[in-house]
């Protein structure tokens, strides 16, 4: 009944014997003892548990462990590089955009791919961009200015000011 | 129409530490935040410890029926499950009851009957959490269906069934009657009053749906008698003493009980209640000696866990033609479900709901409630909300617009006649608080001179001409936190004081910890910059540690905005201790009286010659090397701080709505949002709390609620529909602010966490209301969905069904 997969994960290979039945975000958690990817639902709204799945971001709940046999996952863990932070995970802090921190990687896994296929996204983009990941602290507005760091980062362009501002 | 406020008078915080010491007003970044961005959060379910089970819950199906029978042996045959309990095994030891922390009681498990759907019924324990889930399924339990009381208002009719029989000698559904104010005077007032205005206000029984679940890892250790309690709680120390209190005839007592709360996902007041899963945690690993993990389902957790709300009100208000508030008369209905299991403090049943006289001077108020049980979940937390505060404000902010609506007054201008005046404070409310400082005028100028209030009516009127619905809403709310003074303040009997505890190394570097727990308030970087103010020790060098009772010093937790009003005092005085003791030492190296010397944030320096002066680090680093003769070594100091009094925060909130005529989509084009929490620890962290809130305020009122049918079955337990708003939902939040000390905090701030949740429901309900004024509309309830404005519109002829 159980079934052996291999899965790339955050660079490297790993040969695990699971059932069939078993989820990837349990299989990244409990299997692989990654616990930076969380659960914060279980009908797929929330995308605590997002992850990069071949580079694409996927709700790791809604995924069987066995379908992700031969591909390549990269979590929370998997961001940041031996040159440093990640631009969205320097984002994310200049910019005051996590309190709890229990939807920040996965809120951070789904603006990596929209960044990705969206550089330089507006403000409405950003928006709609992570509206299948849920926050209950920051009130995105925040978030917003996270990814917009972030991008321009990842442009080479001149940093935004992270102060506050207030009207 | 109203002269801008004087930009000038706005106080601005200046910082009096450099930006290396980042003392209060630095928007210093979070030093938590290093873990959280890079997955290094240690949260519940990320525990593992040798030899763990997992337990998973049984629960009903039904809302009221008799247990007739739990058949086990399916589940016991289940690869991987290890036991199934029920409350029949927790009643061997006495443990099936728990008192809920308003000292009524609660079924652990049940022996016969259930109460309300969701409810636990069994737990099965298994080796995998994949195996306790197939044991939930294989458990049959059959029931006998009954019809629940699900209506409040049916609840103490004489032909509602008495849903508590286990209580002695109970004969209706009552819970609790509370009255406050002068009732003979405030009907009299009804009576002769030139205008009185009424209005039936729901406040929707909602969720606090923080991301993280509730969970736990119960580990009894049975060679030492000892439970470690790993668990998703606000209030570890007053946990303990429940636990303790509970469990002790079992022999767990105090100081065999170690309760650990790491890092949570959000609390928002609905980590404070002890829930059942918790309590046969701790009863299993104790059976079994091995640690035992649960952790909820989201549905199950919006479907079980203390909801918050659930407020009836019947507001009335009283005042003349000209405007002038004379009193107002509150009645309440407050739908508990099955226990009375809110988090108030013990002597305020409804919490701090009196503070419903709002932001306006009168002296004439009568406000009553009553609690009654039906068949929904228990609860009655304090979500986001200092006891009950959010529907206080949503009750006399909505009857407050009704009575300009009334009398044909534009709602600041009512406002600004009315207000509590800058100079009146301390100001003490016809039903007996005692509100520290405010400036109201000031924050409402500021958000209309923000906003552009004059332009927006203008524009209103012409929109109006054709034929298209935009409003503008208006809240000015004053809150009540910190709770609080050990007088009046209490939860289980233990006073609610909070506590800090500050070690200073020989190098200069400081440990801190508290009685209270972060769930995101940023606790690690604000207290570090409180005792950075008033050490000169860099925030950066200061370590700050809370929920774990074995390290920590006692205190009642986070919730209500208490954390800067109890342990953020109690952080500034224990600092000014280590001052006091600093100066000493100061004084004894440069060989002066300390008279002679004179502080700046981080050095002592003789009056008169600077170029003698100590830094803060050489003091320490000698009250370990060469302290005074005959003065205690070390460098050390703990508070247990009791206010004096609860800190009155304030703001002023205004949202503007655009409603689409066809499809009644409500748009919200702006919010101003001017908050006023006394002085500020760090601009950006209260930014940030005000957006959360905000959206968090959004929510009841455009969105979320949970429903129920009369059969008692929730109809949106789940995240696919109970709709927590996302970012797509959540504006573009405009913050700002005022700044009025506290005049009895060591620092002069106030807490604001929760005035943004309590401030924005009735910001939007006003301005949706105001926009369906010239329609005859005059109150809809939140959540105000499409739905309801279109079923409003139609009902007064101005869309048609198609």
């Amino acid at each position: 009944m159980e079934k052996e997969i291999t899965v790339t994960l955050n660079g490297e290979e790993k040969t695990l014997t699971v059932e069939p039945r078993l989820l990837l975000v349990h299989l990244i958690r409990e299997n692989l003892n990654q616990t930076g990817t969380h659960i914060g639902c279980d009908t797929s709204n929330c995308g605590a548990c997002t992850v990069l799945l071949d580079g694409k971001s996927v709700k790791s709940c809604t995924i069987l462990a066995v379908q992700a046999n031969g591909k390549k996952i990269t979590t929370v863990e998997g961001l940041a590089t031996a040159e440093g932070l990640h631009p969205l995970q320097e984002g994310f802090k200049e910019n005051h955009a996590l309190h709890c921190g229990f939807c920040t990687p996965g809120m951070m896994m789904r603006a990596v791919e929209l960044l990705e296929k969206n550089p330089n996204p507006t403000e409405e983009e950003i928006r709609w961009g992570i509206s299948g990941n849920l926050c209950r602290c920051t009130g995105y507005n925040n978030i917003v200015l996270a990814v917009q760091y972030a991008g321009a980062k990842m442009r080479g362009e001149k940093l935004p000011s992270t102060e506050p501002i207030f009207v | 129409m109203f002269n801008l406020y004087d930009k000038k008078s706005i106080m601005i915080q200046e910082c009096k530490t450099s930006k290396a010491i980042s003392g209060m007003g630095h928007s210093m970044k979070r030093k938590e935040d290093a873990r959280f961005i890079q997955g290094k959060g240690h949260y519940v379910d990320d525990i593992k410890l040798d030899g763990m089970l997992y337990m998973d819950i049984v629960r009903s199906p039904y809302a009221y029926a008799k247990i007739k029978s739990i058949k086990t042996e399916k589940a016991l045959a289940t690869p991987g499950v290890i036991a199934v309990v029920t409350g029949r095994d927790l009643e061997k030891y006495n443990l099936h009851w728990m008192p809920t922390l308003m000292s009524d009681t609660q079924m652990v498990l049940p022996t016969d009957t259930v109460m309300y759907q969701a409810q636990e019924v069994a737990a099965v324990i298994a080796s995998s959490r994949y195996a306790a889930a197939d044991g939930v399924e294989a458990v049959e339990v059959e029931y006998e269906v009954m019809k629940p009381v699900m209506d409040p208002y049916k609840s103490t009719d004489p032909s509602s069934p008495v849903l508590r029989t286990d209580k002695k000698g109970k004969k209706d559904n009552k819970i609790w009657h509370w009255e406050v104010g002068d009732k003979e005077k405030t009907d009299k007032l009804f009576e002769t009053a030139e205008v009185t205005v009424k209005q039936e206000i729901y406040v929707p029984r909602i969720h606090v749906a923080s991301i993280e679940t509730c969970g736990c890892v119960a580990d009894y250790d049975k060679v030492n008698n000892y439970l470690t309690m790993y668990m998703t709680t606000q209030a570890p120390h007053a946990i303990r003493t429940v636990i303790a209190l509970v469990a002790g005839h079992v022999g767990l007592t105090e100081e065999k009980i170690r309760v650990v709360s790491p890092d949570i996902g959000g609390g928002f007041g609905g980590k404070v209640p002890v829930y059942p899963g918790y309590v046969i945690a701790i009863a299993v690993s104790f059976l079994v000696g091995k640690p035992i993990k649960w952790i909820e389902d989201r549905s199950e957790n919006l479907q079980a866990d203390s909801f918050a709300r659930d407020y009836h009100i019947t507001a009335e208000m009283a005042g003349t033609k000209a405007g002038k508030i004379q009193g107002i008369r509150f009645k309440v209905l407050a739908d508990h479900g099955y226990t009375d299991a809110s988090a108030n403090p013990s002597k305020f049943p409804a919490g701090m709901f009196s503070i419903c006289t709002g932001s306006y001077d009168y002296d004439t108020a009568f406000v009553e409630a009553d609690a009654v049980y039906t068949n929904k979940p228990p609860g009655g937390v304090a979500y986001r909300c200092s006891f009950r505060v959010t529907e206080a404000v949503q009750g006399i902010e909505r009857i407050t617009d009704r009575f300009a609506q009334t009398i044909g007054m534009d709602p600041a201008a009512f406002r600004f006649k009315n207000f509590i005046k800058k100079e009146q404070f301390p100001w003490k409310s016809p039903t007996g608080w005692s509100y520290d400082s405010g400036d109201y005028q000031l924050a409402l100028h500021k958000a209309m001179d923000v906003i552009g209030y004059d332009d927006l009516r203008k524009e209103q009127v012409e929109k109006r001409k054709k034929g298209e619905i935009m409003g503008i809403g208006i809240c000015s709310f004053t809150e009540v936190v910190g709770a609080g003074p050990s007088k009046d303040f209490d939860i289980l009997g233990i006073k609610m004081f909070d506590s800090a505890e500050i070690r200073v190394h020989p190098t200069g570097k400081a440990l801190a910890r508290f009685g209270t727990k972060s769930q995101g308030q940023g606790h690690e970087t604000t207290y570090a910059q409180i005792i950075a103010e008033e050490l000169g020790i860099p925030a950066e060098n200061i370590q700050v540690e809370e929920g774990d009772t074995d390290t920590a010093p006692y205190g009642l937790g986070t919730y209500a905005s208490r954390s800067t009003p109890t342990a953020g005092a109690a952080a500034a005085v224990a600092a000014r201790k280590l001052r006091d003791k600093a100066r000493k030492i100061a004084a004894y190296l440069l060989e002066v009286s300390e008279a002679d010397l004179e502080w700046e944030p981080g050095k002592f320096s003789v009056k008169g010659a600077p170029e003698k002066s100590k830094t803060i680090q050489e003091i320490v680093f000698a009250a370990y090397t060469n302290h005074p003769p005959g003065m205690e070594a070390g460098f050390e100091a703990t508070h247990y701080y009791d206010p004096p009094n609860l800190t009155f925060p304030f703001g002023s909130y205004i949202c503007v709505v655009d409603i689409d005529k066809e499809t009644c989509e409500i748009k919200v084009r702006r919010f101003v949002a001017i908050d006023d929490c006394g002085n500020i620890i760090n601009p950006m962290i209260v930014q940030g709390q005000v957006h959360g809130g905000l959206t968090q305020g959004i929510a009841p009122a455009m969105y979320e609620e949970l429903i129920y049918d009369e059969d008692g079955n929730i109809l949106n337990g789940t995240f696919m529909d109970y709709l927590v708003p996302t970012a797509v939902e959540s504006p573009h939040w405009e913050t700002g602010h005022t700044i009025t000390p506290c005049p009895h905090h060591p620092i002069g701030a106030k807490g604001v966490g929760e005035s943004p949740t309590v401030g924005a429901p009735p910001a939007i309900a006003n301005a949706i209301v105001d926009a369906l004024l010239p329609y005859g509309i005059t109150n809809i309830d939140i959540p105000i969905t499409p739905y309801k404005v279109w079923k409003a519109l139609k009902e007064k002829g101005v869309v048609k069904a198609i």
